[in-house]
């Protein structure tokens, strides 16, 4: 079973995550968890000092932890983008298109489950920031560069 | 029409065998109905009263014969040998077996069809006009633009676990066949100094607060359709309710923020995706336009029918609608029998109209949200032969947009949801009125019916609106009037207390009998209804 997943080279951030508010108020903590309804682009002006943000998924169906790592990425920010909590293994690959590198789901996922998921799709329609090519993309080669 | 490339049907295997590697973890008992319950509902199946329910998508509701071939031999095999087809341009069968289910999917994908988030809070299949490339009006061929947006909406990253579900309907007419303004966004495509871009309508929609959406954008271009809905989506996404699923739709977003703020709030999200190359080239609209391109038609074609048989002249005035090609015509071939299940077809009749659209429509054919179809392609000088055969069939009822064409969700027959039973009551409708000429006499009337405050039969958008409700364990039904969900989208108004079944038949009698006195030259009964207001109708209701 797998607890924690990471698609970063090396290290991942061991330092306990602080809250939103501790961050942005004086905190010198470079860990921070975002919550459900929590505004991610708070967390813009600091991006250069944080090695990992925490996204909590308080249920699987709460959707708002995709569009606060997508925002995180379109900012630039480089550093460990984690999906924590009610993390299911057919949400990971939709997770990882929106700039996930880490998760710690709140129940072990099963290993075969997540190696097929990771695999089960070879294309996707839409562009975001996780640099694949989307189809569109591939159907015009002398359009669409890189 | 539309055909799949490798990467359109690769991404349909897929599927099809994802969630047949769901379905025997399901069986086996390595998925508790819990963890299974979010995994088939991603592909249309929900269990129902008394079996699951398949709800197959038919995008922008236009199909081939084949594809409609296929929908026949499933409800033969697989289901009691029917289909339903529903006010979303989809299909529900509702007799499925859950071991049936990926089998049911692979001969959809067969035939490029599949079930990819017909439920589930994401976005829905894209809806447009049944008319779209045939009516002499339209700015353009909407459906080019819902197929660029299937393809962008199907298992997006960052919109698949919405507040809640979210419909979309592209149109380009200023008929508004679609009931585009009670979607939660409505596209409606115009043309500026030659460029094609859209009007953007968000947050409408039925269910227990009806609204009609309001105008947010007057012009997206084309080629930053993709970017503007994305910033449409993620303020959604991100701000719209999620403490109560009644208020979780956009509506309640666009009314709680106000249109100005949320309309400030997509431009600035806009103002950032467009900086983002997310929209598709122009090339790609342009690929997917052309396989949209007009058949060829053929040019001198005979102008003229035989009217002799009064039957068939009938049939022509009410089911024949005018085609953009001189000698063709449009087709509406109802699924309202006389004392029928609204939208129900037999395996057989399904066969019949695939045969039809393959020898006389160009193989193509549509579904509408009416719960009728279309064969959109049809010569002048077939148009006898083509009724004959639907007659044969059952499927030559002459009463679109008459009082007998009436829109019903499954209700309490099928729906676990439903406080009472729509389809009864749609069936003593259409026998209580079903005399010809008295349908005539009344015009265009639309009657919709909803089982419960969910509102999948339209009722709020009907002239005459019907909502079952449940009253201390019995179904009553409370009557609305003035809706409409054309061009003139209103949300219709309570006459008073409810009625029985048999009540609710008698007052919708009395309300029309008012009309046939009150009408002045040219007024439907919507017309009359907004002239003099309710109180009349109240009066011949309850007086
Ligand atoms: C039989 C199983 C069905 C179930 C369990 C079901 C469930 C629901 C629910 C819960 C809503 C309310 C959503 C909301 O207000 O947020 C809804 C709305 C709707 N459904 Fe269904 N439905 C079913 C069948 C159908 C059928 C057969 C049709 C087409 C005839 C349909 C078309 C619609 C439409 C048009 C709406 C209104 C959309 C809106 O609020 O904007 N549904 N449905
Ligand atoms: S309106 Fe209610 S009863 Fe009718 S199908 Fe929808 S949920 Fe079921």
């Amino acid at each position: 079973m797998v607890e924690f997943l990471s698609f970063r080279e090396g290290e991942t951030g061991q330092e306990p995550a602080v809250t939103v508010e501790s961050f942005t108020g004086q905190s010198n903590s470079t860990a921070v968890r975002i919550e459900a309804g929590e505004d991610a682009r708070e967390l813009l002006p600091h991006l250069d000092r944080l090695s990992l943000v925490e996204v909590n998924f308080p249920a699987f169906g709460d959707g708002r932890g995709y569009s606060a790592a997508r925002i995180l990425r379109e900012a630039g920010y480089q550093g460990e983008l984690r999906a924590v909590g009610d993390v299911l293994v057919d949400q990971i690959v939709a997770m990882r298109r929106c700039g996930f590198d880490s998760f710690r789901p709140d129940k072990a996922l099963d290993d075969a489950a997540v190696e097929r998921a990771l695999h089960r799709y070879d294309d996707v329609y839409q562009k975001t920031i996780d640099g694949r090519r989307p189809i569109w993309a591939k159907r015009h080669p002398e359009t669409v560069n890189g | 029409m539309y055909r799949y490339d490798s990467y359109d049907q690769s991404i349909v295997d897929a599927r099809v065998e994802e969630f047949r590697d769901q379905t025997q973890r399901r069986l086996a008992g390595q998925l508790t109905e819990d963890q299974f319950k979010p995994l088939r509902l991603m592909n249309g199946l929900y269990l129902q009263l008394h079996a699951y329910m398949l709800r197959v998508a038919i995008p922008y509701g236009t199909l081939s014969g084949r594809q409609m071939r296929k929908l026949g031999e499933i409800a033969a095999k697989y289901d009691r040998g029917y289909g339903h087809f529903t006010t979303r341009q989809n299909l529900q069968y509702n007799w499925i077996k859950l071991a049936d289910a990926p089998d049911i999917l692979a001969e959809l994908a067969t035939v490029e069809m599949h079930a990819i988030q017909t439920s589930g809070n994401c976005i829905r299949n894209i809806s447009s006009d049944q008319y779209a490339g045939v009516s002499a009006d339209e700015v353009a061929d909407p459906r080019p633009w819902a197929e660029l947006l299937r393809q962008w909406s199907t298992f997006h990253p960052e919109f698949t676990y919405l507040p809640r579900k979210f419909k979309i309907a592209v149109i380009a007419s200023e008929d508004d066949r679609s009931a585009m303004r009670l979607h939660d966004i409505g596209l409606k495509l115009v043309s500026r100094d030659g460029r094609t871009g859209a009007e953007v309508y968000a947050g409408g929609g039925m269910g227990r607060t009806p609204m009609v959406a309001p105008l947010i954008r007057d012009f997206v271009p084309e080629d930053e359709i993709v970017s503007y809905l994305e910033a449409c989506l993620r303020v959604y996404n991100r701000y719209g309710r999620r403490d109560n699923k009644y208020k979780a739709r956009i509506k309640i977003l666009v009314h709680e923020l106000g249109v100005e703020e949320y309309k400030r709030q997509v431009e600035e999200e806009f103002a950032h995706m467009r900086t983002l190359g997310l929209n598709p080239p122009t090339e790609e609209l342009d690929r997917i336009r052309a396989y949209f391109a007009g058949p060829a038609y053929e040019t001198g074609l005979e102008d003229s029918i035989d009217r002799s048989d009064p039957a068939f002249a009938l049939w022509v005035d009410r089911q024949v609608a005018a085609h953009k090609q001189p000698g063709y015509a449009i087709v509406n071939i109802s699924l309202k029998p006389r004392g029928g299940i609204p939208g129900d077809a037999s395996a057989e009749q399904i066969a019949l109209v695939a045969e039809l659209a393959e020898q006389y429509s160009l193989d193509e054919l549509r579904v509408t949200h009416a719960q009728n179809l279309v064969l959109p392609h049809v010569k002048m000088a077939d148009l006898h032969a083509i009724w004959q055969k639907l007659d044969e069939a059952g499927l030559a009822e002459a009463n679109l947009d008459l009082i007998t064409d009436i829109i019903a969700c499954p209700g309490l027959d099928y729906c676990s949801l439903a406080n009472a039973r729509s389809i009864p009551l749609a069936q003593k409708l259409s026998e209580r009125f079903a005399a010809a000429d008295r349908q005539k006499e009344l015009g265009e009337l639309k009657v919709k019916i909803s089982g419960c405050i969910n509102a999948c039969g339209h009722h709020h958008a009907g002239h005459i609106g019907v909502l079952g409700v449940d009253r201390k364990g019995v179904e009553n039904f409370q009557l609305s009037l003035g809706g409409s969900g054309a061009e003139d989208a209103s949300v219709g108004q309570i006459t008073g207390p409810g009625f029985s079944e048999d009540g609710v038949v008698d007052a919708i009698e009395k309300v029309t009998n008012l009309y046939l006195e009150q009408r002045e030259e040219g007024e439907r009964f919507l017309d009359t209804y907004r002239r003099l207001g309710m109180k009349p109708f109240k009066e011949a209701i309850y007086g």
